[in-house]
């Protein structure tokens, strides 16, 4: 394995923190900052660079130039925009609930940056190593419903309101799938364990076979998604992070074009940027729980490690603002619909599926299970979601239209 | 440092759950209650459960408030801050709070050496994953079982009223 650049950054932490061997209170403050810090600072320049990545994206898509004024193709535009949000008035309205009001950004900051401290980033680089991990992940990341209820209420603004209603409404939805389709992979990995995930993704006999080809591959060709309940799965887990995460085509709480902004609409000057902040960095702490769970943590060929799994989680990231500059907006009811009818059903058929092909693996091996569950198993998947959106599709209206008001 | 955050977390669950029944107004009683739940999950990762602690945030603070805010929104906050309570649920509370009360007493009474030392010298059955499923799952199956129907009545209660109430409209109108 070609972990050394983890290896390296694990020793510079075990170095710098044997420098304060003989200040044991110190050296609990060095480790605790080295944990954090740095994880910290990089999210908070991953969220600047990705504000410029999507505004120039978005433009691209649209036929625009985007950011162009500030350095070199715009690239300094995040600090501008930081400096502009940090000289504004932040204003309070009178009548809001002023403690809940100050609070909420806060409470929306805090559970993002720890749920990026479960993301394992490398082998071993992981800020709060616990057993179970996935499951803290998932319990910090429900959190981000009441903050963004909290500002919305707190508001005291009838946009605000209905804001709030829409992302608890959706949050509490989208839930379920989210953690329904991360359960098949928990189940296969017999492990709440971050690391063990990662580690199950891998196929083990061929790292140690010594073989380069085999080594090569077997970073690679273990993932769950090329196993047909993890294609499944990855379908509806990144569909479920897309509405957790308040991303387009699912940003019903903001939708600018109904209700101005929705729980932003009272918030300015830097707690408007802190909300954008927290939201940029569950989107991130999103895509790298999928990376985990799905697209082999940080294992891939040649360099494995911090490097395959920053490359695979900015590339879900792209892949979200793609789907910005692509899709429309969702209907209320359909948003509602589609996870409670369509997804949830799916995500239950594919735990049965994900059990189904682990015995198979068992039984018959693993390239019979392979070949066996793309063709059953997915077929199974397959027919259930024709199945479904059949019968969920509205009554079409037939015959002559009456217009009531008309006649 | 352990007593003293046991001090502090209960404190603050103490604290939280207080401010819960003293707040007039519906919405802030549930923030208030989160304070509470998050209270209550720091004890827990303080006596190395953290299973718990994760499925106590996740389903308390993350699911169950979001779903009590949910209802108060649908209900009207006005009604709901001039509400007084009446003798019926006055006893009620009365009831509940005296056996809670006694059986707080009969769980000292169980453990004599009910300290916070020994609680951690002891089998640490929720501290992995693992063994909190394998206890459960074999050991405490029944009672297991015995609250996922209660969960079941109660969701059948809900469809029940709310079948009720429709056709009692349909009768109206």
């Amino acid at each position: 394995m070609n972990n050394f650049i983890d290896y390296k950054l694990i020793e510079l932490g075990q170095w710098t923190v044997g420098l304060f061997n003989d200040y044991p209170v110190v050296q609990i403050l060095v480790h605790l900052l080295l944990a954090t810090l740095p994880l910290t600072l990089v999210f908070m320049g991953a969220f600047g660079f990705s504000t410029w990545l999507e505004r120039k994206g978005l433009a691209r898509i649209q036929n625009r130039l985007g950011p162009n004024r500030v350095g070199i193709f715009g690239l300094l535009q995040p600090l501008a925009d930081g400096i502009k949000m940090l000289l504004k008035e932040d204003i309070v309205p009178d009548r809001s609930d002023k403690l809940f009001h100050f609070l909420a950004p806060v409470m929306l900051m805090v559970p993002a940056f720890i749920a990026v401290g479960f993301l394992p980033l490398g082998d071993g680089l992981m800020a709060l190593p616990m057993d179970s991990a996935i499951l803290f992940f998932f319990a910090v990341g429900s959190l981000n419903t009441i903050a963004v209820f909290m500002a919305g209420w707190s508001s005291r603004n009838k946009y605000s309101l209905l804001g709030g209603m829409r992302a608890v409404a959706q949050m509490i939805s989208y839930e379920i799938p989210l953690v329904l389709s991360a359960v098949a992979v928990i189940m296969f990995s017999g492990s709440l364990n971050a690391q063990e995930i990662v580690a199950s993704q891998q196929i083990q006999s061929w790292l140690a076979s010594g073989n380069l080809v085999k080594e090569f591959f077997g970073q690679i060709l273990g993932w769950h998604i090329f196993k047909p309940w993890g294609f499944a799965g990855f379908i509806f887990f990144f569909v479920a992070a897309l509405a957790e995460a308040n991303r387009s085509p699912f940003d019903l709480p903001e939708a600018d074009s109904e209700i101005i902004a929705g729980h932003l609409t009272e918030y300015s000057g830097f707690k408007y940027a802190i909300f954008f902040m927290a939201e940029y960095i569950s989107a991130f702490a999103i895509a790298g729980i999928a990376t985990t769970l799905f697209l082999g943590g940080w294992s891939g060929p040649v360099i494995a490690g911090l490097p395959w799994f920053i490359i695979k989680m900015f590339s879900l990231f792209a892949v979200m603002i793609w789907i910005r500059g692509t899709l429309p907006r969702l209907r209320v009811d359909q948003l509602m619909g589609y996870a409670w009818k369509f997804l949830l059903p799916l995500a239950i058929l594919n735990i049965f599926v994900a059990g189904f092909y682990y015995f198979a693996e068992q039984q018959f091996g693993s390239l019979a299970a392979f070949i066996g569950g793309w063709v059953i198993g997915f077929g199974i998947l397959q027919t259930a979601a024709k199945g479904l959106s059949r019968l969920n599709k509205s009554p079409t209206l037939d015959g002559k239209r009456v217009y009531q008001l008309v006649e | 440092m352990v007593d003293f955050l046991f001090y502090l977390f209960a404190l603050i669950t103490v604290l939280g759950a207080g401010a819960v029944v003293l707040s007039r107004n519906p919405v802030n009683a549930a923030m208030l209650l989160i304070v509470s739940f998050m209270g209550t999950a720091s004890l827990f990762v303080t006596l190395g459960a953290y299973f718990l602690a994760a499925v106590q945030v996740a389903v308390y603070a993350g699911a169950v408030i979001v779903l009590f805010l949910f209802i108060i929104m649908l209900l009207n906050v006005d009604a709901a801050e001039q509400f007084r309570p009446d003798y019926v649920t006055f006893a009620g509370g009365l009831i509940a709070a005296a056996l809670m009360i006694l059986g707080t007493l009969k769980l000292f009474e169980r453990g004599e050496n009910f300290t916070l030392l020994t609680l951690q010298e002891l089998d640490p059955v929720g501290v992995s994953t693992q063994s909190f499923g394998m206890e459960l799952f074999t050991t405490y199956m029944l009672p297991f079982q015995v609250a996922g129907i209660l969960l079941l009545i109660a969701m059948l209660g809900v469809v029940f009223i709310s079948k009720r109430d429709k056709e009692t409209r349909k009768d109206a109108a």
